[in-house]
């Protein structure tokens, strides 16, 4: 039982690592745009160069680890969210393209197109993450054996698109402060400037969100009755939001993306907090929901599972810290960059 | 539209594109732990300059794998949620040893490999190699292991579940070692690794005998050939011993499986077919050429001893004869074809005229592909061998050895018994059918539409992939030793039209 709890809350860090790292160069991507010539579109892509595909592994393992722990939540979740997962899957694919193959060819036509396949790739990635955070807040159609019983419209209304469009917001905040540390001069002093934008849609958006959740999904906040003390992490929440505009004010940009870092955090744990103790809620009948009980693996493959990620754990992070160090400060322009 | 079928056009399609990857980046990753291991030791920039250009074509081949590699992690869910759901448990240990332990130390380390020459020591550029490359092994000892489990069941039970009424089977983990080193998990482990020892060596040699033969980068090209002919030739003989011993073991535990490979119809005498093709309703081999009693003798050391035919087994039970039987052959024909190759290629380089002799130069620029057909026949082999299923249930045998025959004479698959809600129990294979496996949920319209969208971006993929590799060996290794551009201005002056970039740098083609 208590396994089954550890699990869930080990997900949910996975989740957040993966939304807070590979949050930042997903929203590169979608600021890629704003770059203005060939050296500022080169800088934005090398600054994520040797970072991306290291974050995507967050994702990949948060997979595996439904995969592995909660099987019959991973497959109710895959195959009842086929399209949207084919899709996701075709942006990654894509997108990871579109890095790779840029800068191979001197042209700039077909530079041209893998950057708009960069930027559409990264946005409809984004987007898929943030319908589906809020396909999970509001649980999906199941039956009776808890297999998905709706269709793709059912997974698209307008508070899933307005959770995508705050995954949208919040990513394109998160990636302009990392761009902004990693560059310097004209480029970084309008990326100054775009903070100021994306903070202040980001801020509508979670305060339109907040307040949908709150009169129309009631079983989102039922959980904040039987544990009282969760509302420190609402308090977390929006000290860090409040946070990031003064920081910008006194340009201490490190710990304005340490902020925008919280943030995610924070957002992870409150849509855990919005699902426990189901993984997926039954929208049609929660009598049906897949819980971390009913959706789990044997108490023993738990317990190997955790051994192992007990293991493994220091490990990841020291070759997080490592690579993250070898590439630490401004971004150079190299024989090995992008 | 028949959603079973499609799905598994969907896996074939994009399994056996993936396939094309892993083996190279395993193979090609020990071949560049020896020049980076020998760039510390001598120092001499021949090694790295090596080093530096095979780090750029494993990248690409890297890059590829990975991107093709998440497809598959979820289309286990996407296509096949059944089989997620009676696999998840017993999988669940080897992908969590995968994911932490393989996936970071690859994706990891593998930055600090394509991006850091400049900016780490040469030791520590040297320990991301040896990590990237022995990531790349562990991710495969835990596919391999899942794999096997579901050819040869072991270290777990089956449990009944009840979901709406009906009961549903799962498997649960009983004994983790039990588990991973399941009858087939080593023997298979060790093929796998030298059909990507063998793929790496081809695909180096490959490039190496383009060079020599447009008398390109010579000396470079004559180290790069001497050693992965020495991995290449080694592999080789390798592959042809542990094929030999796998196919014993596939006989022990999985005799429908060997019976489809070599088509053998009937119980008794076997035979060795060298040609022909199966004819499966008249029970024979057509234009068969055969070495009487030759499947005996490689079974058991004996020309006369009785093999196993199909018609031992259930006809519901039986694995498709024509795809197995060729590809196993193609598979073994190809090994067969690399021993051959590589110890010729060995004679002429200890008589010194290998570089020289042109046509066997040009053989090895083009064995490459068929390194890599090999190895996707053997996975054909072994993936088609084992169906109707896709968890097969071990096979019966009696206290004496010999398989336990059922009243009409066919060999007995292990069974369970499940308990409905009311009660009632019954008797189920204690396995699982690829028929069965599929996801409830998904329409044949919706597998056909992705497969459409996975075949375009395989192929833009596929076209890209061939078209910057041909630039990179065009461009050819850099003579340069390292060289920097920290600052922006320097950097700024060398942009369009500049060819840098993550995996070419330094020299032009002359």
């Amino acid at each position: 039982m208590t396994l089954n709890l550890i699990w869930f809350g080990l997900m949910a860090v996975l989740l957040a690592g993966y939304a807070v790292l590979d949050g930042f160069d997903l929203g590169v991507g979608m600021l890629h745009p704003l770059a203005r010539d060939e050296r500022e579109r080169r800088l934005f892509v090398n600054a994520i160069g040797p970072l991306w595909d290291g974050n995507e592994v967050w994702l990949v393992t948060f997979g595996g680890a439904l995969f592995a722990m909660f099987p019959e939540a991973y497959a109710t979740i895959f195959s009842g969210f086929y399209v949207a997962f084919v899709l996701l899957l075709f942006a990654l694919i894509f997108r990871a393209v579109s890095l790779e193959f840029r800068g191979k060819i001197a042209s700039s036509r077909w530079r041209r197109a893998w950057d708009w396949g960069f930027f559409g790739s990264s946005l409809l990635a984004t987007l898929l993450f943030g319908v589906a955070v809020g396909n999970g807040v509001l649980g999906v159609p199941l039956d009776a054996r808890g297999v998905f019983s709706g269709s793709f419209q059912d997974l698209v209304g307008p508070y899933q698109l307005l959770t995508g469009g705050l995954t949208v917001t919040i990513f394109a905040m998160h990636g302009a402060l990392f761009l902004h540390l990693k560059t310097e001069g004209a480029v970084q002093e309008r990326l100054g400037r775009t903070l100021w934008h994306v903070w202040g849609l980001f801020l509508v958006l979670y305060l339109l969100t907040t307040i949908f959740t709150l009169l129309t999904v009631p079983s989102a906040s039922a959980n904040f009755r039987h544990y009282p003390w969760a509302g420190a992490i609402v308090v977390a929440n929006v000290l860090a939001i409040a946070y990031i505009p003064r920081a910008l004010f006194l340009r201490r940009y490190g710990r304005a993306f340490l902020a925008s870092t919280l943030t995610i955090g924070c957002l992870v744990f409150l849509f855990a907090m919005a699902v426990f103790p189901n993984i997926l809620l039954a929208r049609n009948d929660p009598e049906l929901s897949w819980t971390i009980y009913t959706a789990a693996s044997s108490p023993k493959t738990l317990g190997i599972g955790l051994l192992f990620a007990g293991i493994g754990m220091p490990f990841v992070l020291a070759y997080t810290g490592i690579v993250y160090w070898t590439f630490r400060g401004k971004v150079h322009l190299d024989g090995q960059s992008y | 539209m028949d959603v079973v079928l499609l799905s598994r056009l969907q896996f074939a399609l994009t399994i056996m594109f993936h396939y094309l990857f892993p083996p190279l980046t395993i193979g090609m990753g020990v071949v560049l732990v020896y020049l980076e291991g020998m760039y510390l030791r001598t120092r001499a920039p021949i090694y790295e300059t090596a080093a530096r250009f095979w780090t750029k074509i494993f990248a690409l081949n890297f890059a590829v794998g990975v991107a093709t590699g998440i497809v598959m992690e979820f289309e286990f869910g996407t296509n096949w949620a059944v089989y997620s759901r009676f696999v998840g448990d017993v999988f669940g240990s080897a992908l969590a040893a995968e994911g932490i332990f393989a996936f970071f130390l690859e994706s990891g380390f593998l930055a600090v490999l394509v991006f850091g020459w400049d900016r780490v020591g040469p030791r520590m550029h040297f320990l991301s190699t040896v990590m990237v490359s022995l990531g790349s092994i562990f991710s495969s000892v835990w596919i391999v292991v899942a794999n096997s489990w579901q050819q040869t069941p072991a270290g777990s039970h089956l449990v009944a579940v009840e979901r709406g009424g009906a009961g549903l089977l799962r498997a649960e983990i009983t004994d983790f070692w039990a588990l991973v080193f399941n009858p087939s998990t080593v023997e298979r482990l060790v093929h796998v690794w030298i059909g990507a020892f063998i793929l790496g060596a081809f695909f180096i040699m490959s490039i190496s005998a383009w060079y020599l033969l447009r008398g390109r980068h010579e000396d470079f090209a004559r180290r790069s050939f001497a050693g992965a002919l020495l991995l290449g030739t080694v592999a080789s003989l390798a592959a042809a011993v542990s094929g030999h011993s796998q196919a014993r073991n596939v006989y022990r535990h999985q005799p429908a499986k060997l019976a489809a490979f070599e088509a053998h119809f009937t119980t008794g005498r076997g035979d060795l077919s060298m040609f022909g093709l199966p004819d499966t309703r008249a029970r024979t081999i057509r234009g068969n050429v055969a070495i009487p009693g030759g499947l005996s003798f490689l079974l058991f050391d004996d020309f006369s001893t009785p093999v196993l035919g199909l018609d031992r087994i259930r006809p519901a039970d039986r694995p498709p004869v024509v795809t197995s039987f060729l590809s196993f052959r193609i598979m073994v024909g190809l090994g067969v074809g690399f021993v051959a190759l590589t110890l010729l290629a060995s004679f002429l380089y200890w008589r010194g005229r290998l570089f020289t002799t042109r046509w066997v130069l040009w053989l090895f620029v083009f064995a490459v592909g068929g390194s890599m057909v090999a190895n996707e026949a053997g996975w054909v082999a072994a993936e088609v061998g084992r169906q109707p299923w896709v968890v097969q249930p071990p096979v019966l045998r009696g206290p004496d050895g010999e398989w336990l025959l059922d009243r009409d004479g066919y060999i007995r698959y292990a069974t369970t018994t499940i308990t409905d809600v009311s009660g009632r129990s019954r008797e189920v294979v204690a396995g699982l059918r690829t028929v069965d496996a599929v996801s409830e949920a998904v329409t044949g319209g919706q597998v056909l539409g992705s497969i459409l969208l996975f075949g375009t971006i395989y192929l833009l993929l596929g076209v890209l992939w061939i078209v910057v590799l041909d630039h990179k060996i065009r461009a050819g290794p850099e003579r340069m030793g390292p060289h920097r551009e920290d600052d922006l201005a320097g950097a700024a002056g060398a942009l369009v039209g500049h060819r840098h970039s993550m995996t070419e740098s330094g020299e032009a083609a002359p």
